[in-house]
């Protein structure tokens, strides 16, 4: 019994200690943001009453910079020249409505700098223009727009959540754990057998340099690889800044993406599959090595009895 | 001269005839006498010996791996990504790697303070003390210089701010004399962390560290050898008289137990029980061992908003932080080297535990708690008032107690016998 209460003793001070560097320090040292759970509720219009048909008729206005891959209409300029136009690639719309929040897409293409959360940064009053124009002029055909594009857009199941992450993060993280750059997975290449060169590769990757510099000119930096951002940051932490970069970071050049709840549940699964691939062996190992010292356990404590009885 | 006989080759005659294999058996294992009265707390050396074990074999399959190259992350997703992803069970060595680094702290915290409650660092047995405070400080640079090497944000500027401090004080003091500037581009070998850095912390970490805790934990039994482990009660044992007992089958009146198998099979365990801690903590809590900053690469360019050492070296940041440079180095060594001076400093012969010593029993209590609290304000962030202001108080109090102790004990009135 005394036993025991000298272990209540040290367990006490270790968890008091635990308590304290641990959940303690870090709730102190991190502000507290109360996400919404990707309810984006300053974005008012109502997106249901579009009409896909004359949506249709107005994607031409979209066109002239996004592509389409799934209507077959192709992007007018490759990653690293539109970036060198614009900063950063414009998103295929294929799959833009199975991910995106469509109120966030109505607003976006209303006043993109409002919806992007980056009127800090593009201020029309001074003249700085946001690379995508507000491309529909009233609620209605912004709604029809969207409509057109829940038209087209693949069933949120069938969008794998390396999609949703290519889409809607990775032409500005690469990830190199997935050997993912900003213009597209790093292409399997060859070196010559004699100069072990490999002309291919260093084509790709003059791309991915020049694509990155018009980039990091345009975001003032460069974004950080992702890679391992699943480790690096608190699942709350990620979840509040990708619905709003600047309640968590004001001033930030990164964007609101309008993910919605469930395109965001995509995107964080691909996170974790990528930077924490361990864990389904962990959670199939775990018990068996678990299992193991308990028996252990129980046999050392046999043992000792065996020796120990005999003493008192 | 010795005298071989016929025997077969590698029998116990044999192998006896040439290495003694059988006093070595009777010295080291079967008749090195432990006393009876003691509890699991007497574990913790076994249990310290084992997650070193545990460290340096995990740390083995983590070197066939790491690359220690501080360009363009190499290091970095060494670990990350080679080890995590690619090699078969390297995530599993990686969070033993982790998890015992922590846990080796943990128990050795627990350890020393079982030696400060039970006085077992006076009357013959000051040489485990100190030993033990070797260990203390190798595991400690064992520990910093390991962090170093994943080369994450943490890595690199815990790295910088740890190595300013062999700055030593400001040049405005004694005209410069102990502001030493170009010892840390030395230890550095260039004039921030870069390759030289990891480099040499590398050698020290899988190296000379291992080297020199290995001979100092050879020491550190060495020292119990003469004067015997302690015992609940500080009592004073005839261990021969003890011993001729046991070996007489009086177990119960015996106060002695062989080491092996009888203090063994508890030591063991203990073990078992502190296993079950362990790998649950590997498999389904290793977050705490390692920080989130450290999962972002190095980037001299970018400095993390709270830099913070590992839990284990808080209380002694601490001692640090709430002072002008010059002063909070002063109080920084100072807390360094103080607890080596514990058995000197004890200025009572008793030889019992902390709640039969007067004025002691509130001495360790407190000691206890404030560095606790010490641990706990190195961590938070220091720009909130009252968190500074209560480490200040933590620290200050620190310094108090062990300028109190000497005078404490020498008033300490004498434990008569036993109980």
């Amino acid at each position: 019994m005394k036993e025991l209460k000298i272990l209540a003793v040290v367990v006490f001070f270790t968890l008091v200690t635990y308590w304290g560097v641990e959940p303690y320090a870090h709730s102190q040292m991190h502000k507290h943001v109360e996400g919404e759970g990707f309810k984006y509720a300053e974005f008012k219009v109502d997106a249901s009453k579009g009409n896909a048909e004359n949506g249709k008729a107005l994607i031409a206005g979209c066109v002239g910079c996004h592509s389409i891959s799934s209507q077959k209409m192709a992007a007018p300029m490759d990653a690293v020249s539109a970036a060198a136009a614009y900063g950063v690639n414009p998103p295929d719309l294929s799959n833009a409505a199975a991910i995106y929040d469509e109120k966030f897409l109505v607003d976006l293409m209303k006043n993109p700098a409002h919806a992007l959360g980056v009127e800090h940064k593009f201020d029309m009053a001074a003249g700085k223009m946001h690379p995508m124009p507000p491309m529909a002029g009233d609620d209605q055909s912004a709604a029809d727009i969207v409509a057109y594009l829940k038209s087209i857009a693949p069933k949120l199941e069938e969008v794998t959540p390396k999609e949703a992450y290519e889409n809607a993060c990775g032409r500005c993280h690469a990830m190199r754990y997935a050997k993912w750059t900003q213009i597209g997975t790093v292409p399997k290449t060859k070196p010559n057998i004699t100069t072990h060169q490999d002309i291919e590769k260093l084509k790709f990757d003059q791309k991915v340099a020049e694509y990155q510099g018009s980039l990091a000119k345009y975001m003032g930096k460069l974004p950080p690889d992702l890679s391992i951002m699943i480790r690096a940051r608190s699942e709350h932490f990620l979840e509040t800044f990708v619905e709003n970069p600047q309640s968590q970071l004001p001033g930030t050049a990164m964007p609101r993406v309008g993910l919605s709840e469930e395109g965001y549940a995509k995107v964080e699964a691909y996170l974790e599959e990528v930077g924490d691939p361990s864990k389904s062996k962990r959670e199939a190992v775990g018990p068996w090595v678990l299992g193991f010292f308990f028996i252990f356990t129980i046999l050392a404590y046999l043992w000792k009895q065996s020796h120990w009885k005999e003493l008192h | 001269m010795a005298h071989f006989d016929k025997a077969m080759p590698f029998s116990n005659k044999w192998m006896d005839q040439r290495l003694a294999v059988n006093t070595l058996q009777k010295v080291m294992s079967t008749e090195y006498w432990i006393p009876k009265n003691i509890n699991f707390l007497w574990a913790m050396g076994m249990v310290l010996a084992a997650t070193f074990g545990i460290l340096l074999i995990s740390g083995i399959f983590l070197l066939m791996y790491y690359v220690p190259d501080a360009d363009n992350a190499t290091a970095f997703d060494s670990v990350n990504y080679t080890i995590m992803s690619e090699v078969g069970y390297g995530w599993f060595w990686r969070h033993i790697h982790g998890v015992g680094a922590s846990l080796v702290f943990l128990i050795t915290y627990i350890h020393m303070f079982t030696g400060i409650y039970y006085g077992s660092y006076k009357r013959g047995r000051e040489l485990i003390w100190l030993s033990g405070m070797g260990l203390f400080i190798a595991f400690s640079a064992e520990a910093f210089s390991g962090y170093m090497l994943p080369w994450g944000q943490m890595s690199y500027w815990a790295g910088m701010v740890i190595t300013n401090l062999f700055e030593g004080a400001t040049p405005d003091i004694l005209g410069g004399a102990l502001n030493f500037p170009h010892f840390v581009e030395w230890l550095r070998g260039d004039y921030v962390p870069g390759q030289a850095f990891l480099g040499r912390f590398f050698m020290l970490h899988v190296v000379l560290f291992p080297l020199v805790i290995m001979g100092l934990i050879v020491l550190h039994f060495g020292t119990l050898r003469i004067p015997h482990v302690n015992n609940q009660d500080g009592e004073e044992i005839d261990f021969e008289e003890s011993a001729a007992l046991w070996k007489a089958g009086r177990k119960k009146e015996a106060k002695v137990i062989p080491f092996n198998p009888v203090f063994l099979s508890k030591d063991v365990f203990v073990m078992g029980v502190y296993f079950i801690l362990f790998f649950y903590l590997v498999f389904y809590h290793f977050e705490f061992a390692m920080d989130p900053v450290n999962f972002d690469p190095a980037d001299p360019l970018k400095t993390p908003a709270h830099i913070y050492p590992e839990w284990y070296f808080l209380w002694s940041y601490e001692m640090l932080r709430p002072f002008s440079k010059n002063i909070g180095l002063l109080w920084f060594a100072f807390a360094q080297g103080i607890l080596m001076a514990l058995p000197f400093l004890d200025r009572s012969p008793n030889v019992a535990p902390a709640n039969r010593r007067g004025l002691f029993k509130y001495w360790f209590w407190a000691l206890l708690i404030d560095m606790i609290i010490l641990t706990v304000m190195g961590k938070l962030p220091p720009t909130d008032a009252t968190f500074s202001a209560i480490g200040y108080g933590a620290a200050v109090t620190f310094i108090g107690l062990w300028v109190v102790l000497p005078f404490i004990t020498m008033m300490e009135k004498p434990v008569g016998g036993k109980k």
